[in-house]
């Protein structure tokens, strides 16, 4: 049950088309996939991402930039890792996975699909076709059909339309079963390595299983002959020498499932929507954008969005919804929102604390808990003399303060 | 050697599906206990999903193996789980001497103190000559010598590893028994310093033994004579999808009915007659985000509890083929969280003084006729893992023989869509299945049929 | 999060400026603790870059690392990290005093005071544990040899790091959290976890409002991230080209281009520190000018404790601390963390009444006036007579204790109080609560003068207990039972490093 669903008709794909204007649809690689899991409530991010706007780029021009920098340090240390990993033909890599799948990996082909000379220019569609046939011949356990692949390039139906995965991945291969390798440059350190970094490689390496699955399903292959256990390859403790850990990753592949699932049903959102909604630039012939940002930001006031302060760390428009929410108690996270009681502004859930607004008939409960909360407050801080320490930062931009 | 759970496919092997059920379970626990008389293993692990014969097979196993001449011990997890067993053991096996170890303070309930068998002490010197000495892990970890051939563990998947590491020096053998569907033990301290280690202590026991031991045998038993015939399939997909498990009763040997007409009801009641003909009724109410303590579904679930009272609903079933009144102690109303707990009761008033409230955490184990489940994500903005836990959900609706009444504002389902998957992801930890989210949506997806007509803020 | 602090938040947005959510401070401030601003490289496994150190608010000690993926220049790290903090820790001990141990039969001694490192957030103490980590197991001799303070470094950075994990104790604080403790923000907690931020909203500086401040506060080129990350501008724009340059000055021999490479390196790493170094000083001074809880002394002599026992440790030779917990140990150290927090969270409802405030709205507290009281009270329906007062306490608080639930005030500590009757009064929203007293009445049938609360005396009562929980019992190691895989392995002892373990390689 790896194939995802194509609903989406002529019609979506051209309000589609429209909302992103001229602009190419912005690539996808498993990274940007595994994203749209992060805040699959949010309409805004939802029809952005369906469409393929950039939003990065729509993030910066509204003057909200996103702050994902790269430290050229962590690239270039990902680089070295990985192609110490993989130099002469992976052997580091190879004798990792006769240790931790326990296989007995006899000769091993490793094929790179990315580098073969005079091929830079082929279109994804041939390269696609390239890595499929290759695959498929390892999975009919073809004589000499490889172990190793290098950059395979993978597709997927994301929201109808095909989206080209930007290979990141080996898949290796041993009598026709398949396991993606990861390799990632953070440390396990003492079998211990940071979950979020953990999770974000797995929900990755989780897009090209399904990836690969829907391959192998669309050419009658059993899709189960890819391992939902993926091989993760990361630096031991503070040293260069790899390690290798198998990571689960069923439950990723049923939230992916899920997402992908959902957009699908894009339609239903875009019904609510102006028809002329579209988050162009409107590029001159030198490609600076013409269209004034406050079109651009009074567009985006037109799609719902679902900020939390978790966006801040997964989607670049996080600065701009921030903005947009202050004042909402959503804008403090989710579990103080929840302890006002639900109510939307931070405004209201103080007048009703102070009893200065009569509750609507759905907030007589949480106006009577603000309402206490604000007694006990008032009858605490008031008589032991609690204010606020006299600013110590001397006027003027300096906030030098020593400790006195 | 007939079996070894882990070899067995875990579907319960291919001949014992066309088995009748009391065969099928009969198979098992004949199973279970070969293996224990066999010597081979160091421990023996039974799966039970709820309502499978888990205290028959402990009080079973407990009574074969103190007749073998085999001193032994029992462990469980709470006070109330210990006088159970004390009861039921003392009930199947009226000559065997059985001891109760308790804390100092402890004072024998009613139902302890009528058996001549049963001595109770604080320490274990005091109580010489009993066959079985049975008492909490938690007293247990205070006695600090002495070494039993055998020990029963009840209970196993709510005890936390730390509490097993505590008890494991006294004994030699051992047999765990509990239900994997139900709540995971928890820690109220944070901190990942042990994720990845065999030994987490914040795992639960059988998790730990598991991965120290792998090779020792699972079983499980695959029948509950708790679950109607209503329930145990959608029960057994929802929270236990790998390895499922049937009713032991079929549809025609229970049934729910009331001797007095429900009139003037209105939703309440025919909540309570979709619940009486089919097993299962959502009581929806109109969607809101609310408080934990919503006092409308407070209220509603307090109506609906009372409601089965007032009705005289009467329950037939294969205990009482002539049928038997439901009375208050056979009614309970499950929630999250124990404001909750406290807003239903007060809403229960004197009427309903008799009717069991409580949390999922502490309804585990403990069977009812029908059960009203104020549900757990029912009201709320956001999904938190506490609310989407499968186990919770699990408890809630899987207490009752015959009937259950899910109390949910409308929503769920949107809320389990927009719910962002930020679950971390630790190295070396078992994932553990079913997810909550899946396990949510298969329930729903099952209950969403069962609405009553009428929608209740109409009435 | 309690209502009241989601509450305070929301005023804190309104006012323009955090609201205190606590009436004291539940920490101990040292008066002379030891800031600790650790960079590491991106990319790299804790590669220190550099840090700020020191206890003197205006001249800290600056460390640099120029290629941080180079090994001795790691370990030179440590090695002058380590003289920066050994002293200072020596520096405690210095008195001690003597302690009453196992019931008054033994005296043992503990120092007067013990050291206190603060590190900015969280992310600083992960750093000070894989540091401790990354240098508690190197070896002196053989192959790679160390300065013979880098492994004592290690078991002292390992030592803070696992006591930061320890519920109350105050040896390494993470600012964000230590303000956070008393400071609500109008802004989510993860915003709180950036400390020009943080302090931005409780300190936001003349006309503006914390909200402005904390999105001032958040440009990386005005206040660079307090660490141990960097910002990835500036290690591309800056850091980048200064190593090079320091790269290409040292290959060049010249010793005047090194060290004027070197100086334009140290410069940068300083740029970024700076800023933060200022706010950590901030942070104290805040601190210090909230009073402290009455049972804030108690948890430091416990953190004197631990800190007299482990230089005794160390001294004695102790072997570094295992990678990982053994099975043993780990249940030992989940039971101690337990106990802890439960006494810590206690604790601070005791000693602070705007905490205790969190549970009279959840109806595990309330405070209220005694309206009934027969001191005399003596029940004889056991074997012995027996005194037991009974008082009535009239509150406006949500009561949800239950008839029977054993009750405790704070301001009367010894004495437990059942609760017999609760009669909400719907029509006043006042509920009568008949107690019944037992303990600290004196010895005789009559109570003794002052143990009996008076009618108009103002109470709290709570079914938090903070009574002493005796310790849990547990196996020795070589016991381990075979359910969790039976005697520990060296893995997961301490034991002395292997030249194995010395070796690991490096980049
Ligand atoms: S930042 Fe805005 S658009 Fe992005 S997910 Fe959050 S609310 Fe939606």
């Amino acid at each position: 049950m790896t194939s995802i669903s194509m609903g989406t008709s002529r019609n979506t794909a051209e309000r589609l088309a429209t909302i992103r204007g001229g602009a190419k649809p912005k690539r996808h690689n498993a990274r940007t996939i595994a994203a749209l899991t992060r805040n699959p409530g949010c309409a805004r991010r939802a029809v952005l991402d369906t469409a393929g706007v950039d939003k990065q780029r729509l993030a910066a021009y509204i003057d909200f930039p996103a702050r994902f920098g790269q430290s050229g340090f962590a690239i270039a240390r990902g680089n070295a890792f990985e192609s110490q990993v993989k130099a002469s033909g992976a052997a580091e890599l190879v004798k990792l996975l006769r240790e931790r799948l326990g296989l007995p990996i006899p000769e091993v082909a490793y094929d790179d699909l990315e580098t073969v000379t005079g091929r830079e220019k082929e279109t994804p569609e041939v390269r696609y076709a390239r890595s499929r046939a290759l695959l498929l011949r390892a999975a009919a356990g073809e004589d000499g059909a490889g172990t190793l692949f290098d950059h395979p390039l993978l597709g997927l139906d994301v929201a109808g339309q095909r989206v080209y995965l930007e290979p990141d991945l080996i898949a290796f291969q041993h009598e026709g079963r398949f396991h993606v390798v990861e390799i990632k440059s953070f440390a396990v350190v003492d079998g211990q390595a940071d979950p979020g970094k953990v999770s974000a490689a797995a929900i990755q390496s989780a897009v090209y299983v399904l990836a690969m699955r829907q391959m192998l399903a669309e050419a009658g292959y059993d899709p189960e002959i890819v391992a939902h256990d993926v091989v993760l390859i990361c630096p031991r403790d503070f040293s260069n020498s790899p390690t290798a850990v198998l990571v689960d990753v069923r439950k990723q592949l049923a939230v992916l499932r899920r997402q992908l699932g959902r957009m699908t049903k894009v339609d239903t959102m875009l019904a609510a929507l102006p028809p002329n909604l579209t988050f162009d630039l409107a590029p001159d012939a030198d490609g600076v954008p013409t269209r004034a940002p406050e079109a651009l930001v009074d567009a985006l006031q037109t799609v719902d969005a679902r900020y939390a302060p978790d966006c801040l760390s997964v989607c670049e428009l996080a600065y701009f919804c921030r903005a947009e929410a202050r004042g909402c108690t959503a804008a403090l996270g989710t579990s103080a929102r929840e302890e006002l009681g639900g109510i939307e502004q931070v405004e209201t859930a103080l007048a009703l604390a102070k009893g200065e607004l009569s509750p609507a008939e759905e907030q007589t409960e949480a106006a009577a808990l603000l309402r206490n909360a604000a007694r006990l407050r008032a009858e605490l801080l008031a008589p032991a003399g609690v204010t606020l320490p006299p600013t110590l930062a001397p006027a003027g931009t300096s906030v030098a303060g020593a400790a006195g | 050697m007939s079996s070894s759970g882990l070899l067995v496919p875990r579907g319960g092997g291919s001949g014992r599906l066309v088995l009748p059920p009391g065969e099928a379970a009969r198979q098992v626990i004949g199973e279970v206990l070969a293996d224990l008389h066999s010597g081979q293993h160091r421990g023996v692990v039974v799966d039970s999903p709820p309502g499978a014969g888990k205290s028959t097979l402990v009080v079973r196993a407990a009574g074969e193996l103190a007749e073998a001449g085999e001193p032994l011990i029992v462990i469980a997890q709470t006070n109330e789980q210990v006088d159970d067993l004390i009861d039921r053991l003392a009930q199947a096996k009226p000559e065997l001497p059985i001891g109760r170890l308790s804390a100092n303070d402890y004072t024998a309930t009613d139902r302890i103190k009528n058996y001549s068998t049963v001595r109770v002490a604080a320490k274990v010197a005091d109580l010489g000559g009993s066959s079985v000495i049975i008492g909490t892990a938690a007293k247990w970890a205070l006695v600090p010598e002495g070494r039993w051939p055998w020990a029963i563990v009840d209970e196993a998947y709510q005890m936390r590893s730390d509490a097993l590491l505590r008890v494991a020096g006294r004994f030699d053998r051992a047999l765990f028994v509990g239900d994997p569907g139900q709540l995971d033990p928890f820690s109220t301290v944070e901190t990942e310093r042990w994720t990845g280690l065999t030994w987490d202590p914040m795992q639960s026991a059988v998790a730990a033994l598991l991965r120290h031991n792998p090779e020792l045998p699972v079983h499980r038993l695959p029948v509950s004579w708790r679950l109607p015939a209503s329930a145990a399939p959608v029960v057994a997909e929802a929270f236990y999808p790998f390895t499922g498990f049937s009713a032991g009763t079929t549809a025609g040997q229970r049934s729910l009915s009331f001797a007095a007409a429900g009139f003037g009801g209105g939703a309440v009641d025919e909540a309570l007659e979709m619940a009486a003909t089919t097993g299962w009724a959502l009581y929806e109410l109109p969607a809101r985000h609310t408080l934990r303590t919503d006092s409308e579904a407070a209220a509603a679930c307090a109506r609906l509890a009372l409601r089965v009272l007032e009705r005289g609903a009467v329950a037939v079933s294969e205990r009482s083929p002539g049928g038997a009144p439901v009375t208050a102690d056979r009614i309970a109303v499950g929630a999250a969280h124990r404001d909750q707990v406290a807003a239903i009761r007060a809403q229960l008033g004197a009427a309903g003084a008799g009717i069991t409230v409580d949390t999922a955490n502490r309804l585990q184990g403990r069977e009812y006729d029908v059960v009203i489940v104020l549900h757990p994500l029912s009201g709320r903005r956001d999904a938190t893992s506490f609310h989407l836990e499968a186990g919770r959900l699990c408890v809630l609706v899987s207490r009752h023989r015959h009937a259950c009444v899910v109390v949910a504002r409308a929503g769920i389902s949107e809320l389990l869509d927009a719910h962002p998957s930020t679950e971390a992801v630790h190295l070396n930890v078992p994932v553990k299945f079913p997810d909550g989210w899946e396990a949510n949506q298969s329930l729903l997806g099952h209950i969403a049929a069962h609405r009553g007509m009428t929608s209740p803020h109409l009435t | 999060m309690s209502t009241l602090t989601a509450l305070a938040r929301a005023e804190a947005v309104a006012a323009g400026h955090a609201q205190r959510i606590t009436t004291v401070r539940h920490l101990h401030v040292s008066d002379r603790p030891l800031v600790f601003l650790p960079l590491s490289m991106a990319g790299e496994a804790n590669a220190p870059l550099g840090a700020l150190v020191g206890t003197d608010p205006v001249e800290p000690k600056l460390l640099v690392v120029p290629q941080p993926r180079n090994r001795d220049q790691r370990f030179g790290f440590a090695a002058e990290l380590a003289e920066v903090l050994l002293p200072y820790l020596d520096s405690f001990r210095g008195v001690t005093e003597a302690v009453a141990a196992n019931r008054g039969r033994e005296v043992r001694y503990r120092y007067v005071d013990a050291p206190q490192v603060l590190v900015p957030n969280s992310a600083g103490i992960g750093f000070v544990r894989l540091f401790g980590r990354s240098t508690r197991f190197r070896r002196t001799d053989g192959d790679y040899p160390v300065h013979p303070s880098v492994p004592l470094l290690g078991q002292w950075l390992t030592f803070l790091a696992d006591r930061a994990e320890h519920p109350g104790s105050g040896m390494l604080l993470a600012m964000t959290e230590a303000l956070g403790l008393h400071w609500a923000t109008g802004q989510s907690a993860l915003e709180d976890a950036h400390l020009a931020a943080l302090l931005a909203w409780i300190d936001p500086g003349d006309g503006l409002t914390g909200a402005d401040a904390a999105v001032v506060a958040e440009d990386p080129l005005r206040w660079p991230p307090a660490g141990p990350a960097t910002d990835p501008t500036f290690d591309n724009e800056i850091l980048a080209p200064a190593m090079t340059a320091y790269e290409e000055a040292a290959a060049s021999g010249e010793e005047v281009r090194r060290s004027r490479a070197r100086g334009v390196l140290e410069e940068a790493v300083r740029s970024q520190l700076t800023p933060t170094w200022e706010l950590m000083w901030r942070g104290v001074s805040l601190l210090r000018r909230l009073p402290a809880g009455a049972r804030v002394d108690g948890r430091w002599a416990e953190d004197r404790d631990v800190f007299s026992n482990f230089t005794l440790y160390v001294d004695g030779g102790g072997y570094p601390q295992p990678r990982r917990d053994g099975a043993v140990n780990a249940a030992q150290r989940l039971h101690r963390l337990e106990r802890a927090l439960q006494s810590y969270a206690v604790q601070r409802a005791y000693d602070d009444p705007l905490v205790m405030a969190d549970h009279r709205l959840t109806g595990e507290a309330f405070v209220g006036e005694v309206t009934l009281a027969d001191p005399h009270r003596i029940d004889d329906s056991g074997k012995r007579r027996v005194l037991r007062p009974r008082i009535q306490v009239t509150t406006g608080d949500v009561v949800l204790v239950t008839v029977g639930a054993v009750l405790h005030s704070p301001s009367r500590p010894g004495q437990k109080a059942r609760v017999v009757f609760v009669t909400p009064d719907l029509s006043t929203g006042q509920t009568d609560v008949v107690l019944e007293l037992s303990g600290g009445l004196g010895r005789s049938l009559s109570p003794a003068p002052g143990s009996v609360p008076e009618v108009g005396d103002r109470l709290c009562y709570t079914t938090l207990s903070d009574s002493f929980m005796p310790p849990g019992e547990f196996p020795s190691r070589e016991e381990t039972p075979w359910t969790h895989g039976g005697p520990p392995q060296a893995y997961e002892e301490p034991v002395a490093p292997s030249v194995e373990d010395a070796r690991e390689e490096w980049a």
